[in-house]
């Protein structure tokens, strides 16, 4: 950057006027390299977006509004057939309750969590690092592996878990813990936030270390109390590494899946059904990628509604 | 700067270059979805009946379910033979998802086995190519198992043959048996028996159970609970799989019985939240009296579990069994149809079913070889061949999302009958019906 500012201005300057001042036989090859380089560090992205993401949600786009069997591949349009299939499905609604409830249990407990451990870490004193570690590593697994891990915690069969209380003589049978539509869910739930309270900690983290000593130092010796300066101090300036972790959160709960699909698969009886189950099940069940395509429309939609109204919300709160 | 001209233009020119080729090569991906011509290759036309066997590298993928069985064949192929196969195992529940991106990209291998429910699926969408003529040409046509060429038969033309078979036989825990005194030879021919003995056992109490079954998982209910009804000589479908007979007298007396179970606690625990993963896991540790299983998990049992083999009876006698396992065919797209039915009508020939299928006590794809020198030290073996003729293989191109689907009708008929109070039969059967008809 610095190179480039210190060049004469005229290659700032619109290329209409470099023309007449620059010999004619130099100009052209300069501009057409500039234009060149311009285009050649964008396409690289610019291609990955259009074949990831672009040609994707054509695709989609064009698939939910087309009969579309896995199997048999495109039939033609059917528009607005998978649309109507998709809400008038028994387990939609139900999905949507479910995924709401889900997300707003799981953003409660994983944020309140990860401020609690973020606090508790935030000083440097020994101990600290180790305990930054522990809290962070479970976040290293892959998702689908630790549901398959407290698959086989929780199983009643072959567990450990759901053997113990029995085995110390405090309950008749094992305990299920996937068994039940309430336990199942908070099962669930607390797979999650062992997973993932570590990493919203981290972000926190960064957040609360960014906060000036100086003003703690300020408050304190303005006479504020501790719950005064939590409240009137940390959690203000907190504000962008908060809203950040309830963005990330939020659409990482809406868009829940592994968990559900390893753990649960929707039992018992459909109680933990997940609006993404419901377009694998379309998918991979129903063999019926039309109606798949049409819910991720839907569920696209919404996610994209959503973080709107989350981005205007926190404006509107920092400006006041 | 200007010195820089040369070397930079021809920077650009290479990064220009890069770009327009992995943009080309992007859209030529996406678009080759598009050509292939469907149903060439196979072709039912057949020159040697046997095949080719000119050394051919061929693919085949089969689910983790029947892993054990097709990797013994194709070991014992390739050991024999020129063309050699490369077997690709993909885990059973994400078989139809990989099956059916690979026929939309036409990527499928040359040969590919399915569980034989969905057959109908492939065949109905034309994935499989057209075998009847090399079937019709093995001399053993008439002996193999007819619920699978059954099930793989679409408007006349056959697809499929089998390639492991599967039944649904009772398993019974001798050495418990004795223990609750009753006759270890004399396995329950009615559901009435199965019930007072499967309670017998129960009463021993100490960590013993009388029976179990997986009844969080729809596949299981099919596998172990149609043979009951089909023993009666009922159907739980009607002949194109479109209409459930689920809510009959007969089905409604089989559910009965597991809701008496499950009330009692003759059941042991997990049943009710068993997805299917680990049910044939509990007989093993011979704790439990008498239940059903897959006649694939008897090589795998316990060599000092003294177990007895019996087919599921009816509520009044009978018997039968559900021939489950994978059917197999030559993908429509392959193009060495010859050689992948060289290993085909190899595996159904007199050598593969009896030193390879036979030997690892599986059942036989063939009813003539039924007894043969392997099955003949061990009775059990001949009564499970035998069944393969006494057994069905239901129909129903909705398979999978009726009565598979962990989400679907069947699973919830199944839950209401036996964990409920059964009220809800005939108003669930609507729903499968609903869904078979879709």
């Amino acid at each position: 950057m610095q190179v480039k500012a210190a060049e004469p201005p005229a290659a700032a300057r619109p290329g209409r006027l470099r023309h007449r001042v620059r010999p004619q036989r130099a100009a052209p090859p300069r501009r057409w390299s500039r234009k060149v380089q311009g285009l050649g560090y964008a396409a690289p992205t610019a291609v990955f977006v259009t074949v990831l993401f672009l040609w994707p949600l054509l695709l989609v786009g064009r698939m939910s509004l087309s009969d579309w069997p896995l199997l048999a591949g495109d039939q033609g349009g059917n528009a607005p057939e998978n649309y109507t299939d998709a809400v008038d499905g028994t387990l939609f609604w139900p999905a949507v309750r479910f995924t709401l409830l889900y997300t707003a249990i799981v953003t409660v407990a994983l944020l309140g969590l990860a401020l609690l451990l973020a606090l508790l870490v935030q000083e440097s004193r020994p101990g600290a690092g180790f305990f930054r570690t522990v809290y962070f590593l479970p976040g290293a697994l892959g998702l689908a592996s630790a549901s398959l891990l407290f698959w086989g915690l929780y199983s009643p069969t072959t567990g450990p878990l759901g053997r113990t209380p029995a085995r110390l003589g405090l309950a008749d049978e094992p305990v299920s813990f996937l068994g039940t539509p309430t336990s199942a869910l908070l099962s669930t739930v607390f797979l999650v936030v062992w997973k993932f309270a570590g990493f919203y900690m981290l972000i926190l983290l960064v957040g609360l270390q960014r906060i000036p000593h100086e003003v703690y130092e300020a408050a304190r010796t303005d006479g504020a109390s501790r719950a005064q300066i939590f409240r009137r101090i940390t959690l203000p300036l907190l504000r962008p590494s908060l809203a950040l972790s309830l963005l990330l959160c939020v659409t990482g709960s809406l868009l829940a899946f592994d968990q559900f699909f390893v753990l649960t698969k929707g039992g018992p009886d459909n109680s933990t059904v997940t609006v993404v189950q419901l377009i694998y099940r379309e998918a991979f069940q129903r063999l019926d990628l039309g109606t798949a395509a049409a819910l991720s429309i839907l569920v696209l939609g919404a996610l994209l509604l959503l973080n709107v109204l989350q981005f205007r919300g926190l404006r509107r709160a920092d400006e006041s | 700067m200007r010195s820089t001209t040369g070397p930079r233009g021809r920077v650009h020119r290479l990064v220009t270059g890069a770009v327009a080729l992995l943009a080309a090569a992007s859209l030529a991906t996406a678009c080759g979805s598009g050509d292939g011509d469907p149903g060439g290759g196979g072709g039912g036309a057949a020159g040697d009946p046997n095949g080719v066997d000119d050394g051919t590298e061929l693919t085949m993928w089969t689910r983790a379910a029947t892993r054990p069985q097709s990797e013994a064949l194709v070991k014992a192929y390739n050991a024999s033979h020129r063309n050699k196969i490369e077997l690709t195992v993909v885990p059973t529940d994400d078989y139809q998802a990989k099956v059916g991106a690979a026929a939309g990209s036409h990527d499928l291998p040359d040969l590919f086995a399915s569980d034989v429910v969905f057959v109908p699926n492939y065949t109905t969408s034309r994935l499989f190519a057209d075998l009847t003529d090399r079937v019709d040409a093995l001399p053993f046509a008439a002996d193999l198992a007819q619920s699978h060429i059954k099930a793989g038969t679409y408007e006349g033309r056959k697809y499929v043959v089998p390639h492991t078979l599967d039944l649904s036989v009772l398993f019974y825990n001798k050495d418990l048996y004795r223990k609750a005194k009753l006759d270890p030879e004399k396995p329950p021919t009615t559901l009435a028996e199965w019930d007072e003995q499967a309670r017998a056992v129960d009463a021993l109490g100490a960590g013993v159970d009388g029976t179990f079954f997986g009844g969080n998982c729809g596949g299981c209910g099919v596998f172990t609970w149609w043979p009951s009804i089909w023993a009666a000589g009922e159907d739980v479908m009607n002949e194109d799989g479109t209409e459930a007979l689920l809510d009959s007298a007969t089905a409604k007396r089989v559910y009965a019985t597991y809701r008496g179970w499950v009330a009692d606690g003759i059941v042991a625990p997990g049943a009710r939240d068993e997805t299917g993963t680990t049910w044939t896991g509990v007989f093993p540790k011979g704790k439990v009296g008498v239940m059903p299983m897959p006649s694939t998990t008897l090589g795998l049992m316990p060599k000092d579990l003294d177990l007895g083999v019996a087919p599921i009876p009816g509520p009044d006698g009978g018997r039968s069994t559900f021939v489950g396992g994978d059917a197999i065919g030559i993908s429509a797209t392959s193009g060495s149809a010859d050689q992948a039915w060289n290993f085909l009508a190899w595996s159904l020939g007199d050598k593969a079913q009896i030193d390879v299928v036979a030997a690892h006590r599986d059942v036989v794809a063939r009813t003539d070889l039924a007894a043969n020198k392997y099955s003949e030290a061990d009775p059990r073996l001949v009564a499970v061949n035998r069944l393969v003729a006494d057994g069905r293989t239901p129909y129903a191109l909705k398979f999978g999302q009726t009565f598979n689907d962990p989400n679907g009708p069947w699973l919830a008929l199944m839950r209401d009958a036996v964990f409920g109070d059964g009220d809800s039969v005939d108003k669930d059967n609507n729903a499968v019906s609903a869904s078979l008809a879709d």
